[in-house]
């Protein structure tokens, strides 16, 4: 009858996991050689639904992996690698303990190796989802190109990474593709746009690191490696897209132009065209010679109704795109040294000026701060020596700020010595009931074309208008009692006006929605409305009242957070205009 | 284990010349005394008899006075062997000085003796060994000739290779030239790629608007919170110009962290609901359609002096009557609100009951042990005149059965005063209910241990009885069917209907409630309310189930008292939190469709005091009013 007993943990979800520890034993790899794998191969953990049924009736915290994902690394030839780097790893220090030095040289000569290719190919099989996956490779490299080349990685790890970094910026320089860029306490965010992918990475100032003692290197080693071969790849097809050479040559006609005299000086043979190709002021040699990209216009297709709404809309924002592009076209720009070259070329260049800086800073500066043409200087000092009448001397937040605003911003807020306006992230959308900062509203009012207000003169409006409002807002407070005292005495008035009655009637508290005035009737209905809608919630079931006190938990405190920063800017500019009042009055 | 035999000791002859007396040596041998734990000796003697140990071992005590009172104390050992202390000797002492300082043991030992070399350090002018040297040795070796005239061939021949540099910069090319939609594997599909980080806001500005740095307090907070529990994972700060920002000093770290996340976070898609949240509200009718119902406090009876516990109100509905903890039974005009009558009797005031029955006027009081029928002499004239008729009518059975309740006539004083029938019960009553014909009422008087409980009047015949025979635990309230002849009696937790004439139990409701407080039956008699002191008000269709139809949590406290209208499709609830909600509770005649029930009004004015607010409501009879009493010593009604 019964047949055989069914066993616990035999199957179902007890049998789609797999603890770590089993997988790693599974696969015969150590712990380092086991999370190497995971890394290269993306493999991670899951949480099952069940825990206590896949941990066999167990509570103890373990990391589960999928089944699946285990016996798919078991086919992986890397593993093989990993075995054979071990046995040489033991050969070596056989070697070394017997003194054979010919053969410590023959091992190390014979050294096993591995490739990644095949990973990032079966990772992503598309390009598009390589380049969708590009964001951490690039914060990554560019983080490790700034290490210094001292003990914490491989020092050919750090020159790859350099010189991938190098490329891509050339890339995004050439393709102009850059969208938004922001100055953070960590870095500078960049965010470009790529083949329709929206790529964003963290680049840190240029600083010596101070290298934490608790972060395990190894793992971000790993990670490196992966990604470096990733973005190499990548590089190689987005070059191809734009019909450049790779890896990337200068133009001639540049190259030429670039020889500097003391060039030896400077670097290395190895690395000097790595460090003129950093200094981003030339254009790259095509395989094809081509003079420009040709605008690639929309075709118009007949259309309708939405559609065609949609095509304009489209066809705006391209328009929009390509204003962009050109936005800093023909102007000539000249960096100090105290500014971070490097970032500020990149971006000056990806919008089409032309820049240059002192040649005793990096190589490849095209002209001399003493050029007439030069229309602005970005300067980060106090104040200047020698300044020439046809430039501005900038700050270098107005380029950031100008590229995020998609316009020329009005230079006069950036000029030497003066206090710089709060920089704002470009990547913060605000959505209705959200905060937004009164200095976003007037960039996007500059945006929409309006012209900004003579700054002195707002002001001493502002503050006027400003009592004004006080008083109003006491006149609100007020308002209601007086609208029922006045009711109250009207009402008496027509009363002894109508009669005049000895008998004395003490006056009664008139009702709000006894009185016909059109805002209380209009006050009534909203009363009327919320109480309303007050009865039906009492009605809600359990399960959606949870939910709907947790949409409406999450609306409140969204509210008070805009309350709260308004009020904080509100005390601000309240402190701020007291001293402004204090200095007039110690002026006079 | 056996006890260890002795061995023969190897050396005995040696020993002999010594004192027998003194050598107590053990034979044992080199073996772990622990053995001897458990006997009484603990070896053998050179004789071979056993020795003994001490009679009384050493314990911490003796070893403390020894400690102090013995002056060789620092020099004695004891010998396991033997059990017994040995007080060492000088030279002992001084050996084992010498050996602690790491110095030889012998005193005499010269450990700086000049050191003489075995062969001397000059060269001889003699060889050791005078072998002459091998001819192979300066001639070349034809193994070797013969071994690289074989590689000068190889080479030549072109099979040896010199070794190529190997190749360090890796090669890339174009990794996606043939790209196959088809050739993606399952896993793909089920991948889940790393969610992007999340880019940054305004606050993380090396300039920020100024009303995103923290004041002086958040930073303290922040600085005081876990790095879990911040909301932001670092500090906002304003620089006035770039070249002042520094180097950000968790860089690293973040970056590891996020590398962490992406191998060792398990990935999960997690469903946002999202739902507007006014599509959750349910649709309901308006109140304003469901109209009428008490929209406003009209008009406040105040008088008594404690808090008012119960009301009720006639059914002509032109009087209402109040009993409270200040002793007194007050009769108003419900329309003016004046207190036409006064009544003091001996006890707090539990409940009282209007007759329902219009011919009759009658008021069943309850107080401590008494249930007091009161003619108030109100409102018409004939009415009140009959009543006492029906009273004194009465003619007393011939037979005198033994009855659980005393029923006594009032006379002269107390006559005057309104009072007519006096029932005294065993216990303390709680509450008085009447049929709705008038004849019957019923007592309650809680008590966990018996089965007197429930007691039913008949007020014609002064007949008491007591339906049950057992107890079903403890009596809250009870009531009778508005139209048939069932009984309803609520215990803590369960309502059971109790068929009268068959005397059965027909049903047993599940409340799902903790503890029951209040009960009301609708007049149509097949719909039931029971309020709760855990804030619930259920809803019982008894056609349907024993379990409620629906539960209303719509108090914030517990609730005291419900009602239902006669006439209009209203029922009431009041609570301790002071407010009276009022709801539409539509019944149909048609079976098939639920009662809609609709909260239409929260009706507040009672303060709250002791943590008491309303404790009764009830309808006018035949307007759609509602009076409530509370715990502020008033009564309200709300029209």
């Amino acid at each position: 009858m019964g047949g055989l007993q069914k066993k616990k943990y035999e199957r179902g979800s007890a049998t789609n996991y797999i603890t770590r520890n089993k997988a790693r034993k599974k696969l015969q790899l150590s712990l380092a050689d086991f999370r190497r794998l995971c890394i290269l191969k993306g493999i991670y953990p899951h949480e099952p639904k069940h825990k206590k049924k896949v941990n066999k009736g167990s509570t103890a915290p373990r990391t589960f992996y999928l089944f699946k994902d285990i016996r798919f690394l078991l086919h992986e030839p890397i593993v093989r690698k990993f075995r054979e780097y071990k046995v040489f790893v033991r050969k070596l220090r056989k070697a070394y303990g017997k003194a054979e030095w010919t053969g410590v040289e023959r091992l190390r000569d014979n050294k096993p190796g591995y490739k990644l290719d095949h990973i990032i190919k079966e990772r992503y099989p598309t390009f598009i989802d390589a380049l969708r996956d590009i964001d951490d490779a690039l914060s990554m490299c560019f983080l490790f190109s700034t290490f210094a080349r001292t003990g914490k990685c491989h020092v050919q790890t750090i020159t790859l990474c350099r010189r991938l970094t190098v490329e891509w910026m050339n890339y995004v320089v050439t393709s102009r593709s850059l969208r938004k860029v922001f100055l953070s306490i960590k870095g500078i965010y960049y965010q470009a746009e790529v083949l329709g992918q929206l790529i964003t990475w963290l680049v840190p100032y240029q600083f010596a690191h101070d290298h934490p003692t608790d972060v395990d290197y190894r793992v971000m080693a790993t990670f490196t490696e992966m990604y470096t071969t990733l973005f190499g790849f990548i590089n190689f097809r987005l070059y191809q897209t734009l019909n450049l050479v790779y890896p990337p040559k200068l133009d001639s006609k540049a190259e030429s132009e670039l020889k500097a005299e003391h060039e030896e000086d400077y670097a290395m043979d190895s690395e000097s065209y790595l460090e003129k190709l950093s200094a981003l002021s030339a254009s790259l040699a095509r395989v094809v010679a081509t003079a420009e990209e040709e605008e690639n216009q929309l075709d118009l297709f007949p259309t309708e109704g939405e559609d065609q709404e949609n095509m304009q809309a489209r066809e705006k924002e391209q328009k929009e795109q390509e204003a962009q592009k050109r936005l800093f076209e023909g102007l000539k720009f000249f960096l100090n040294r105290e500014v971070p070259r490097e970032s500020l070329a990149f971006i000056l260049r990806c919008f089409g000026a032309e820049v240059s800086w002192d040649k005793s800073l990096c190589i490849g500066g095209t002209y001399e701060v003493t050029d007439e043409t030069i229309t602005h200087q970005i300067v980060d000092r106090p104040d200047m020596d020698k300044q020439y009448i046809n430039r501005y001397y900038i700050q270098p937040q107005w380029v950031f700020d100008s590229v995020n605003a998609q316009m020329r911003l009005p230079v006069e807020d950036y000029f030497l010595g003066t206090t710089l306006p709060p920089h704002l992230s470009p990547f913060v959308e605000e959505k209705d009931g959200d905060y937004v900062p009164p200095e976003k509203l007037k960039l996007m009012a500059l945006q929409r074309g309006e012209k900004p207000v003579q700054e002195d003169e707002e002001e001493e409006d502002e503050e006027e208008e400003e009592e004004d409002d006080d008083e109003e807002e006491d006149d609100d407070v007020d308002d209601e009692e007086l609208t029922e005292e006045k009711n109250l005495k009207k009402l008496e008035g027509t009363r002894a006006q109508g009669k005049t009655l000895a008998v004395k009637v003490t006056p009664g508290k008139v009702k709000p929605w006894e009185t016909g005035s059109v805002g209380n009737k209009v006050r009534l209905e909203q009363e009327e409305k919320a109480e309303e809608k007050r009865l039906a919630i009492m009605m809600m079931k359990k399960k959606e009242k949870y939910l709907y006190d947790k949409i409406m938990f999450g609306k409140k405190r969204t509210t008070r957070e805009v309350n709260k920063l308004t009020a904080k800017r509100k005390a601000h500019e309240d402190a701020s205009k007291a001293q402004k009042k204090q200095k007039k009055a110690k002026k006079q | 284990p056996l006890p260890p035999l002795p061995r023969p000791h190897p050396a005995k002859g040696i020993h002999k010349c010594r004192k027998m007396g003194q050598d107590i040596r053990n034979t044992v041998g080199n073996v772990p005394m622990e053995w001897y734990q458990d006997y009484p000796h603990i070896g053998y003697n050179l004789d071979g008899k056993k020795i003994f140990k001490p009679i009384r071992n050493k314990d911490e005590l003796d070893e403390f006075l020894d400690k102090m009172e013995n002056p060789d104390y620092w020099r004695t050992v004891h010998d396991k062997m033997t059990a017994s202390d040995i007080r060492l000797t000088d030279e002992q002492v001084d050996l084992v000085h010498r050996l602690q300082k790491g110095q030889f043991g012998d005193v005499n030992f010269n450990e700086y003796e000049p050191s003489v070399d075995f062969f001397t350090n000059e060269v001889m002018i003699h060889p050791v060994t005078n072998r002459p040297q091998d001819k192979r040795s300066f001639i070349p070796s034809l193994i070797e000739k013969e071994k690289v005239s074989k590689l000068v061939h190889a080479i030549k021949m072109g099979w040896i290779k010199p070794r190529k540099p190997k190749e360090t910069t890796p090669q890339y090319y174009d990794l996606w030239a043939k790209e196959d939609p088809n050739a993606i594997l399952g896993r793909h599909k089920m991948h889940v790629p790393a969610p992007k980080m999340r880019l940054p806001g305004h606050e993380e500005s090396y300039n920020p608007p100024p009303e995103y740095l923290l004041t002086e307090e958040e930073r303290l907070v922040w600085e005081q919170q876990d790095a879990e529990d911040r909301k932001l994972p670092f500090l906002p700060q304003k620089h006035s110009c770039l070249r002042a920002v520094p180097a950000f000093s968790r860089f690293i770290h973040e970056r590891f962290e996020r590398c962490l996340d992406l191998y060792l976070c398990p990935r999960q898609r997690k469903m946002r609901v999202n739902v507007n949240p006014e599509d959750l509200i349910p649709k309901l009718p308006k109140p304003k359609d469901l109209q009428p119902f008490p929209t406003t406090m009209s008009l406040v009876y105040r008088g008594h002096t404690s808090l008012v516990r119960c009301i009720s109100a006639s059914p002509t509905g032109q009087w209402l009557v109040s009993g409270s903890d200040d002793f007194t039974v007050r009769f108003w005009e419900v329309n003016t609100g004046r207190c036409m009558k006064t009544l003091e009797v001996g006890g707090a005031v539990k409940s009282v009951a209007w007759n329902p029955n219009p011919a009759v006027c009658l008021v069943a009081v309850c107080f401590e042990h008494t249930v007091l029928l009161l003619n108030p002499s109100l409102g018409d004239r004939l009415v009140v005149s009959s009543t006492d008729q029906l009273i004194t009518a009465y003619e007393p059975p011939e037979e005198d059965k033994e009855q659980a309740v005393t029923w006594a006539l009032s006379e002269g004083l107390e006559h005057n005063k309104g009072h007519r029938l006096t029932l005294t019960h065993p216990k303390a009553v709680k509450q008085v209910v009447w049929h709705g014909k008038g004849d019957y009422l019923s007592s309650v008087m809680p008590d966990n241990s018996s089965n007197l409980q429930v007691l039913i009047h008949q007020v014609s015949k002064r007949r008491t009885q007591n339906p049950f025979r057992k107890n079903k635990g403890l009596v809250q309230c009870v009531s009778f069917h508005p139209l048939r002849p069932y009984f309803f009696v609520a215990t803590q937790r369960y309502v059971r209907v109790y068929n009268l004439i068959k005397q059965e139990l027909t049903k047993k409701l599940m409340t799902n409630c903790k503890w029951i407080s209040s009960m009301a039956i609708h007049p149509g008699g097949d719909n039931l309310i029971c309020g709760s002191y855990d804030c619930r008000l259920a809803w019982f269709d008894l056609d349907l189930s024993t379990k409620p139809y629906k539960m209303l949590r719509h108090h914030k406290k517990a609730l005291r008292g419900v009602a239902y209208h006669r006439n209009y499709p209203l029922f009431a609830s009041g609570a301790d939190d002071g407010s009276v909600i009022v709801c539409h509770g539509m019944v149909y005649n048609d079976l098939l469709q639920n009662p809609l029930i609709v909260p239409v009004k929260v009706l507040k004015g009672h303060q709250i005091t002791h943590d008491l607010g309303v404790l009764d409501v009830t309808f006018h009879p035949t307007q759609p009013w509602v009076f409530s009493s509370g715990a502020d010593t008033t009564i309200r009604l709300f029209t």
